[in-house]
């Protein structure tokens, strides 16, 4: 049974069209702007968060890249950013923004070949220790670097001239909140074109994909590129909106949060890594509020008791609370006829 | 200088003793088990309650230690670690790197967040000279314990029925429970042994490595690293893989400290460049 | 729809922490950054129980206001640092930011200090540099500079002229490198080799071995608190303390947090530090006594006097200033000079920072127990690094 190409492409504007739930994310997380004033800067560093988890669902979800380096494109670009404000090399944020994000494209590409070969064990080892050799490669010339003490004197220019990033926080969000919706809608164009079939089917078996003709590792590399890319802007933004950057943007622990973050949102729907970020951050804020010391064993519990429920059994509960709430919609909206709801019988 | 070459030797023991573990574990039941670090650290806080506060002999804290760890692995992997196998490998690092969380905390909650040190005796303390090579007591009995660590576990895995079993399962496990063999406890017992292994390693890594709450979150990467070029097939491969980046870490940084933790990164990309399955692993189907 | 679910979670969440806090007018709110998880978290765990100390001591009011401690975890990353620090400042209007872990933690907060006008009491980072950054910071706890010129100074003075210098490679590191080095060559020593390892560094062997190549009378060294120990262990299995080399170094290898712990092998180290538990003093033996009764035997180290007297120096500024606008309270603070567990101290007026006497100890055996027994004094000493600036 073969499918025609017009077949495919009406399969993908039909998926690609944006549903309801789609759009009433966005439409709240930018009223967050201002429905939470006081909370700017746990959300823009979920909003950071979550462009960083969109960049791995990209190469994990959609690709089937196992990787724990996309700290190093994140916090190449991170340095990079910082290093151009400090050196007055480019004063616009926006440029700099977009420069930094190509250069870690390019890093990207750069790197993707040793990410072609090799298990899953391998590619995260390999990746791992790229960013970490790039964190070790930042301490050695902290000259140019700052060292351990991170990058000092990044002074940020007003974005476009007006808007400045303060200690309040405000245009530092609304800033980040932009630019992830313009990479979210690019990683969605990216996702529901043939292009993103092809790596749907690269990733479901690989020999399968080669033997019909997709080109498997020139693919590879161009989502990976993408990846770092985003990776990058991210990186950028934190340095841009913090006016900081340090050692820690190439730690284990990052790549390693990210990974969680990711797993926890569900990979391979482009918001996993959204809503992910949205829940680890807060969960982990709410949590170190409660307890400065301990906050680490209750996040860790909260993590096991996820992966021993299981989300299928979660998805189940939700099943279970939405054919209850159909059922009393049903039984509800005849008796209401002020609502307009017809009457059981036609009456 | 052969002291360092001997230093190094030592060093790549202590890493095999800790990382062998992990590396049956993956290779057997192919789950990753990010907190292999944590039962290390339980073995080592384990020599450190008994020595220390309990006041019993080092040589007896060490075995003892062994017992504890992997009866922990063994409960832990009876109740915790079943559930979890047939999850996806990503459901699995979340899963582990949850208990890591957990016990990092636990054991700043209990034991405090200072670093440990074990009391060793006297006679492992100072070092012999050896036709000008100065060789540490201390390594010198890592490199005799891990040596005959070695030896058993290869005899165990090439000579005993236990051994043929857990090959065979590594092998393929359908087939070796098709032939009958209970894969199940096959699990159990090497989890619990790994585990012990671990636990050993830790015990005797106190005093080289240093011991606190952090310890796994700041060592899984070196374990990580020594089975990813070990491979995961056979327990000769991470010993080798083991021994040249011990010997590699510590010559790196006397001859060019300048450099430092890079050589072990460096070593490792390229040995998975050259090789992705590791340096010693068959042709494997995974 | 599983992932709707998760959305719901997520939104729900967000609603949930949209509400804030109650908070009183007329509270003082001091808001402690201290690393409590991670590699440094003994820090931080010396510094709030010394923080909470202070407060049980001297009550709650001062000057006629309420004063409410906020202790939060940056895990030492300053990203997580300057977000609390704002959230702090913006949200609860804290009148003090204290802590500081690690010196990047610090200097992530200074633009934070400058911009909010709140003052910065660094109680905990070390580098020279970081009261220059606002000026509204003020330092209760040592540059490693303080230390390690002292430390060069008996050194030359006592016989030692050979010393190879071994630190971890991350910024105080290099300060205390730099600092030794300057004041021991003009006092006429000799530096063979400045070797630096990896801050997170596994195993010590190959660079003592390559100190112990070069023969010298002794090893200055610095590393961060927590690995002192192995050091000397090492140093000690590789036999090179009978091969008549000493080890020197800023205090932090003898961390009295630790030094029990580490066995008779350091007997006999000898270290410039600013505190020991061990110091003789009325106003040091009650502090110790407190603190240990208060958190179950732990000894206090030089954190947690740091800590003690970031709180001390704060309720004085308090007091002094009447007022709690930050600029009041940074010139209230800016000269105060008081007896502190660790000896006489004073907030430099030009730099704000911490004048203190440094004391040369050598470790012994008392009762049972190790401590850092003081032995020689240095008083008074400036940060010798702003201090050769100004000249």
């Amino acid at each position: 049974m073969t499918v025609s190409a017009d077949e495919v492409a009406l399969y993908l504007k039909r998926r690609a069209r944006w549903s309801p739930f789609e759009i009433a994310f966005w439409i709240f997380a930018f009223a967050t702007i201002w429905l939470f004033p006081g909370k700017y800067l746990i959300l823009k560093d979920t909003a950071i968060l979550a462009l960083f988890a969109l960049s791995l669902d990209l190469i994990l979800g959609y690709a089937g890249i196992i990787s724990l380096g996309q700290a190093a494109f994140f916090g190449f670009a991170g340095y990079f950013a910082g290093l151009v404000a400090k050196y007055g090399i480019i004063n616009e944020p926006v440029i700099a923004l977009v420069c930094s994000g190509l250069i870690t494209a390019a890093l990207g590409f750069v790197t993707s070949f040793l990410v072609l070969r090799g298990s899953d064990l391998t590619r995260l080892m390999v990746t791992l220790g790229v960013s970490l050799m790039l964190g070790e490669l930042a301490n050695r010339y902290s000259n140019i670097t700052g060292g351990a003490d991170g990058l000092q004197g990044v002074e940020i220019e007003p974005v476009l001239g007006r808007f400045r990033f303060d200690l309040f926080g405000h245009n530092g969000y609304v800033y980040c909140l932009i630019v992830l919706f313009i990479c979210f809608v690019i990683a969605r164009r990216i996702v529901y074109s043939p292009f993103g079939l092809s790596l749907r089917s690269i990733k479901g078996n690989t020999l399968r994909a080669a033997a019909i003709g997709v080109p498997v590792k020139w693919r590879l590399v161009a989502i990976y590129t993408v990846s770092a890319g985003l990776a990058g802007i991210a990186g950028a933004l934190l340095t841009q909106t913090t006016a900081f950057c340090s050692l820690d943007v190439f730690s284990l622990e990052r790549s390693a949060d990210l990974l969680l973050v990711l797993i926890i949102g569900g990979t391979g729907y482009l918001y996993g890594g959204l809503i992910g970020a949205v829940i680890y951050k807060f969960l982990q804020d709410w949590l170190a509020n409660l307890t400065p010391q301990y906050w680490q064993f209750w996040i860790g519990l909260v993590l096991v008791v996820i992966v021993l429920i299981g989300r299928e059994r979660m998805a189940g509960w939700v099943r279970i609370v939405r054919s209850l709430l159909v059922r009393l919609g049903t039984w509800l909206m005849p008796r209401l006829p002020a609502l307009g709801g017809a009457a059981p019988d036609g009456r | 200088m052969l002291t360092i070459l001997y230093d190094g030797i030592a060093y790549g023991m202590l890493l095999f003793v800790l990382a062998c573990g992990l590396s049956v574990t993956l290779g057997l039941m192919n789950f990753i088990n990010l907190a292999h670090g944590a039962f290390a650290m339980a073995g080592g806080y384990c020599t450190v309650f008994l020595v220390n506060r309990l006041g019993l002999p080092f040589a007896l804290g060490l075995p003892i230690a062994f017992l504890i760890t992997a009866l922990i692995g063994g409960l832990f992997e009876r109740t915790l670690y079943v559930h979890v196998y047939a999850r996806s490998h990503l459901d699995q690092v979340l899963f582990t790197i949850g208990l890591v969380f957990m016990s990092v905390a636990a054991v700043d909650y209990t034991m405090g967040s200072s670093q440990q040190f074990v009391q060793i005796p006297e006679a492992l303390q100072g070092q012999f000279e050896v036709d000008g090579i100065g060789m540490g007591k201390y390594r010198l009995l890592i490199i005799v314990i891990c040596g005959l660590l070695t030896v058993a576990l290869q005899l165990i895995l090439a000579k005993t029925r236990f051994g043929s079993r857990l090959r065979a399962a590594v092998d393929d496990q359908r087939v070796a429970r098709g032939l009958g063999i209970n894969v199940g406890a096959v699990f159990g017992i090497t989890f619990a042994f790994g585990s012990g292994l671990a636990g050993l390693g830790g015990a005797l890594g106190a005093e080289i490595l240093g011991l606190d709450p952090t310890f796994p979150l700041k060592y899984m990467i070196y374990f990580l690293i020594v089975v990813t070029v070990g491979g995961t097939s056979s327990i000769t491969g991470p010993f080798f893989a083991s021994i040249l980046l011990g010997i590699g870490d510590v010559a790196g940084k006397y001859y060019v400290p300048k450099l430092g933790a890079f050589v072990i990164y460096a070593i490792m990309i390229i040995v998975l460049i050259w090789r992705p399955q590791g340096l010693f692993a068959r042709g494997a189907a995974r | 729809m599983r992932r709707w679910f998760f959305l719901g979670a997520a939104c729900a969440a967000a609603a949930a922490l949209g509400t804030a806090g109650g908070a009183q007018a007329q509270d003082v709110k001091i808001g402690f950054i201290l690393p409590m998880t991670g590699q440094q978290q003994s820090t931080g765990r010396q510094e709030a129980a010394a923080a909470k100390l202070y407060m049980a001591q001297h009550g709650d009011t001062v000057a006629g206001k309420k004063v409410v401690l906020i202790v939060k975890d940056d895990g030492a990353v300053p990203d997580n640092t300057k977000r609390i620090a704002q959230d702090l400042i913006v949200n609860d209007k804290v009148t003090f930011l204290a802590g500081f872990g690690v010196t990047p933690a610090a200097l992530a907060v200074a633009p934070l200090a400058s911009e909010g006008k709140t003052p910065e009491i660094v109680t905990a980072a070390g580098t020279s540099i970081i009261t220059e950054k606002s000026p509204y910071i003020a330092r209760t706890s040592f540059t490693l500079a303080q230390s390690t010129v002292p430390m060069a100074d008996w050194a030359a003075q006592n016989g030692i002229k050979k010393v190879v210098s071994m630190v971890s490679d991350y910024a105080p590191g290099a300060d205390a490198e730099k600092s030794f080095k300057d004041e021991f060559t003009k006092k006429g020593g000799q530096v063979l080799d400045s070797i630096r390892f990896p801050l997170a560094n596994p195993d010590f062997a190959p660079f003592l071995q390559r100190a112990a190549d070069q023969k010298p009378d002794a090893i200055f060294v610095f590393v961060p608190s927590g690995q002192g120990g192995i050091f000397v262990k090492q140093f000690v299995e590789r036999g090179l303390d009978k091969a008549g080399i000493k080890i020197i170094g800023p205090g932090d290898v003898t961390d009295d947090d630790l030094l029990n712990g580490m066995g008779d092998a350091v007997v006999g180290t000898i270290t410039a530090h600013f505190y020991s538990a061990d110091h003789d003093s009325p106003a040091n033996k009650a502090f110790v006594a407190a603190f240990k009764a208060a958190n179950n035997g732990m000894r206090p180290n030089f954190m947690a006097v740091s800590a003690y007297d970031g709180m001390h120096l704060i309720y004085e500024a308090l007091n002094k200033a009447g007022k709690t606008d930050g600029d009041s309270l940074i010139a209230a603070a800016k000269g105060m000079a008081w007896e502190s567990p660790r000896g006489p101290v004073s907030i430099d007026p030009d730099t704000r920072d911490i004048v203190q006497n440094v004391y040369i100890r050598k470790v012994e055996k008392k009762n049972g127990e190790l401590y850092n027994v003081e032995f020689a004094t240095f008083p008074n000493i400036k940060d010798p690094i702003k201090a050769a600036v100004a000249k």
